[in-house]
C-alpha cells in the first residue's frame, strides 16, 4: 500500500490554520483570560484590580453554597444522561422492530431535536405553571404539593424532566443508525443460540452498539454539564432565589449578573479542570472496554 | 468638466447643509419593559419633537441585571450609551466606578441648568448621591414598596387596610382568611421585607452610615427586630394567611389580579399597570405596615426603581444633549405624565404640585401613597445604602428566605448564613475597589 502523504510541509499547515485559530480565538485565549483574572479582583468598570492569589480559589473551597451546587451538579447530570440515553435505547429497540409506519414514528421521535434548549425551558414554565401546568396537576395527583420555582425539589424535577425530554431524540438518533448497522446474518444467528429476546439484546446487540453508547455518554454527560444552561435560565425565570442551578450557571450568575469577574473566572478554571479530568477518565477507563468493529 | 465642477460644488453644499443642521444623536440604555417601554417611548419622541438640535435613542436592553452587565461590557469596550438606566442594587457598582459616569449635578450645572438637591422631593434626594450628598445618577423612575389591597375582599371580611403589622395578624388576616382569601403576598422580599423593613422602622442596615461612608461596610441585617418579622411570617404562611408564589416578581402579583389574594406588597410603580389591567374588582393602596412593637413613629421609606446615569467618554457636544435631555425629563410636564402613566413618583416638588392642582390623587387616592410615604418622617436611617455586590447580595437573601419559607432551614440560621456570606462579599467588594 502507497502511503498518503504531502510533498510539501506547507500545505498541511496551511489547511490545519483555519481550524488552530478558532480553537486559539475562541478556547485558548479566552480561558488564558479567565485564568488571569481568576487571581484577580477587580472592579466591573475596569478601573482598579487588587492582586488577591489564590484567594478566589480558596473562598471557593469553604463556600457551603458552592458544594450545594456542585452536589446538585452531579446528581443532575448522573440523571439526566441515564435518563436521556436508558429511554431512548428504549425507544430505538422498539422502533427498529416496527414494520409499517415505522418512518411515521421516527420522525416524530425525532421532532423535539429541532428545539432550542430554551424553547423546550419555556414549554417546560407551560407544563410546571404553578396553577394550570397540566404535569403541576398530575404530580399534585399524587398528593406532592408540587410548585415550580417555590420548592427546590420540584425546580430539580423539572429541570431533569425537561433536560430529558430535549436529549432524548438525539440518543435516539444514534441508536437506532447504530442497531440498523448490526449485520442481519449476527441477529440471525444470535435467534438460533439464544432464544430470550432480552438475553439476545445484552449479550449480543448491547455489545455491538457499545461505541454509539460511548459516544453518546459523553456526549451526554456534556449536555448535562453545559448544554442544560438554557433550559435552566428558562424555568428560572430569572431569579436564582433558592432554586438548583449547576456550577456552569453558577459562573454566569456570578460573572454576569454580579459582575464578580475574579470569582466567576476561578469557577470557571474549575470547571475546566474537572473537564479535563473527566475527559482523561472517559479515556482511559471507559474505551478500553469497548471494540470497535 | 463644468459640469462636474458643478456637481461637486453643489455636493459640497448640500454636505456642509446637513452638517450645520444635523442633530446630536444621543442613545439611552433602559430596562422599562411592556407598558413601561411604551411610555419610555412617548418620552423620547417627546423630546426629540420638542426641540432640532437633538435626538435621544432609547434602547430596550431586558432587565435591570442585564442592562447593567450590557453597560459595563461596553463600557470596557469604549461603546457605551450617553444614558445608561442602573438600578437600585446597582448603585454601589456604578457610583463607585469614579470616571464612569459623569455626576448628574456636575453635567447639569456645567451646561447652563440650575440645579438645586432641594427641588427634588425628600424621599429620592440621597439614594443615588455620593457621601457629600452631590447627585450622581438622576432618580428616573423612582418608586417604593405601598400595599395594595382588593376593596371588595376587604369589605367581605369586614375588615379596613391595617395600619400595623399587630393590627394584621390578629385582626385582618384571620378574617380575610374566614371569608376565603389568602390575606397577604409579596413581590419581592430583600426589597420589601428587608431594605424598607430597615428604613420603615429607622433600623440601620449597614456599618458606615448605611455603607455610604466607606467600603470596609459590615451588613447589620442579623437583627431580632427582622428575624422577628420572618418568624411571624413563616408563622402567617403555616396559619394560611401568607403565601409565597416564589422569588419571581409577577408570580406573586398574579394571585392578588386573579382576586385569589386579598393584600399584595408590590411598588408604587405598578400602579399604571393595575389600572390599565381592568382587574374584577375594586383596588386602592395605602402606606406600608409596620411593627409598632419596633416602631410607634414609623419612617420613610427607600426609594427603589432606578436612576438614570451619564456615562464618560463622550463629546461635550453629547454631553450637552444629555443634560437638555435631563432638562426636559424633570420638566414638571414630563414628570407629571410619567408618573400618570406609570404609578412612578414625581421626582420633583414642583411636579408633585402640578399632579395635585390637576386633581389626579382625587381621582386616584392610591396614586399619591408612594409619594406620602417617600415624603413621610425622615430617620438617621432612612437615606438609602450603598453596598457592593449588592445583587448577589440580594439573590443570597432570596434564595434563605425561600428556604426558610419551604421549610428548609430556620430564622436563625438563615440570617447568620446571610450575614456571613453578604460580609464576605462586601469585603470583596471592598478589595474590587483599590
Amino acid at each position: 500500500m502507497k502511503r498518503a502523504g504531502f510533498d510539501n510541509i506547507w500545505l498541511p499547515v496551511a489547511l490545519l490554520l483555519p481550524q488552530l485559530m478558532i480553537i486559539a480565538i475562541f478556547f485558548y485565549w479566552p480561558a488564558g483570560w479567565a485564568l488571569q483574572s481568576s487571581f484577580f479582583l477587580q472592579d466591573p468598570f475596569g478601573f482598579g484590580s487588587t492582586y488577591v492569589g489564590a484567594e478566589n480559589y480558596t473562598s471557593l473551597l469553604g463556600n457551603d453554597q458552592y458544594k450545594r451546587i456542585a452536589w446538585f451538579t452531579v446528581v443532575f447530570s448522573v440523571l439526566v444522561t441515564f435518563f436521556s440515553l436508558a429511554i431512548a435505547l428504549l425507544l430505538a429497540v422498539k422502533a427498529d422492530k416496527v414494520l409499517r409506519g415505522a418512518r411515521t414514528y421516527r420522525t416524530l421521535l425525532m421532532w423535539v431535536y429541532a428545539i432550542a434548549p430554551p424553547v423546550a425551558g419555556f414549554l417546560g414554565i407551560l407544563f410546571f405553571d404553578q396553577s394550570t401546568g397540566p404535569l403541576t396537576k398530575f404530580f399534585q395527583m399524587f398528593g406532592w404539593d408540587f410548585k415550580l420555582g417555590v420548592d427546590y425539589n420540584a425546580t430539580a424535577t423539572a429541570m431533569v424532566i425537561v433536560a430529558v425530554w430535549k436529549q432524548i431524540p438525539v440518543n435516539f438518533i444514534f441508536f437506532l443508525s447504530g442497531l440498523q448497522s448490526i449485520p442481519r446474518s449476527v441477529r440471525e444467528a444470535a435467534m438460533i443460540d439464544n432464544r430470550s429476546a432480552t438475553g439476545r439484546f445484552w449479550q449480543v446487540t448491547f455489545p455491538l452498539l457499545a461505541p454509539t453508547a460511548f459516544f453518546l455518554l459523553i456526549i451526554n454527560i456534556t449536555y448535562a454539564l453545559f448544554d442544560t444552561f438554557g433550559i435552566i435560565d428558562a424555568l428560572m425565570k430569572g431569579e436564582p432565589g433558592n432554586n438548583p442551578m449547576t456550577l456552569v450557571y453558577k459562573v454566569y450568575i456570578d460573572g454576569f449578573r454580579g459582575n464578580d469577574l475574579g470569582g466567576s473566572s476561578a469557577q470557571s478554571v474549575v470547571l475546566m479542570a474537572l473537564v479535563l479530568i473527566l475527559t482523561v477518565f472517559q479515556f482511559r477507563l471507559l474505551e478500553r472496554r469497548i471494540h470497535y468493529t | 468638466m463644468t459640469n462636474l465642477k458643478l456637481c461637486a460644488t453643489a455636493a459640497t453644499i448640500a454636505f456642509t447643509a446637513t452638517a450645520a443642521f444635523a442633530e446630536t444623536e444621543i442613545t439611552w440604555w433602559h430596562a422599562m419593559g411592556g407598558q413601561l417601554g411604551e411610555t419610555v417611548n412617548q418620552i423620547a419622541q417627546d423630546f426629540n419633537a420638542s426641540q432640532d438640535e437633538y435626538k435621544i435613542t432609547p434602547i430596550y436592553k431586558g432587565s435591570y441585571e442585564e442592562t447593567l452587565t450590557a453597560g459595563i461590557a461596553a463600557f470596557r469596550a469604549g461603546e457605551q450609551p450617553n444614558v445608561m438606566q442602573v438600578f437600585d442594587a446597582g448603585a454601589a457598582t456604578v457610583i463607585g466606578a469614579k470616571g464612569a459616569t459623569i455626576p448628574v449635578q456636575d453635567l447639569l450645572s456645567n451646561n447652563g441648568a440650575d440645579f438645586d438637591i432641594n427641588d427634588y422631593i425628600a424621599g429620592v434626594r440621597y439614594f443615588y448621591a455620593d457621601s457629600d450628598g452631590k447627585m450622581i445618577g438622576m432618580p428616573f423612575n423612582s418608586s417604593t414598596p405601598i400595599m395594595y389591597y382588593n376593596i371588595d375582599a376587604l369589605e367581605a371580611a369586614g375588615v379596613t387596610p391595617p395600619k400595623t403589622w399587630e393590627e394584621f395578624q390578629s385582626t385582618t388576616a384571620p378574617a380575610l382568611k374566614d371569608a376565603g382569601y389568602v390575606a397577604l403576598s409579596q413581590s419581592h422580599l430583600p426589597w420589601i421585607f428587608t431594605e424598607n423593613f430597615m428604613s420603615r422602622h429607622d433600623l440601620p442596615f449597614a456599618t458606615n452610615n448605611n455603607g455610604y461612608d466607606g467600603t470596609d461596610t459590615e451588613i447589620l441585617v442579623n437583627n431580632d427586630a427582622i428575624k422577628a418579622h420572618f418568624t411571624a411570617v413563616s408563622e402567617w404562611k403555616e396559619n394560611g394567611m401568607f403565601e409565597w408564589y416564589g422569588t419571581g416578581w409577577g408570580d406573586n402579583q398574579k394571585p392578588f389580579e386573579e382576586g385569589k389574594v386579598a393584600i399584595w406588597l408590590g411598588s408604587s410603580g405598578s400602579f399604571g399597570g393595575l389600572l390599565q389591567k381592568d382587574l374584577p374588582f375594586e383596588f386602592s393602596a395605602v402606606e406600608l405596615p409596620y411593627w409598632e412593637a419596633v416602631t410607634t413613629e414609623p419612617t420613610q421609606t427607600f426609594i427603589g426603581g432606578a436612576a438614570l446615569f451619564a456615562m464618560s467618554g463622550k463629546s461635550d457636544e453629547e454631553n450637552k444633549a444629555t443634560a437638555e435631555f435631563f432638562r426636559f425629563l424633570t420638566a414638571p410636564e414630563t414628570q407629571y405624565f410619567w408618573h400618570q402613566e406609570t404609578g412612578y413618583v414625581p421626582i420633583t416638588e414642583a411636579a408633585y404640585e402640578v399632579a395635585k392642582k390637576d386633581g389626579h390623587y382625587d381621582r386616584f387616592p392610591a396614586a399619591e401613597v408612594g409619594i406620602t410615604q417617600l415624603s413621610a418622617k425622615a430617620g438617621e436611617n432612612t437615606k438609602g445604602y450603598r453596598m457592593g455586590f449588592y445583587v448577589q447580595i440580594r439573590d443570597i437573601m432570596n434564595r434563605e428566605y425561600g428556604r426558610i419559607l419551604t421549610g428548609e432551614t430556620d430564622v436563625e440560621t438563615a440570617f447568620k448564613t446571610i450575614e456571613a456570606e453578604a460580609n464576605a462579599l462586601l469585603a470583596r467588594f471592598a478589595k474590587t475597589q483599590s
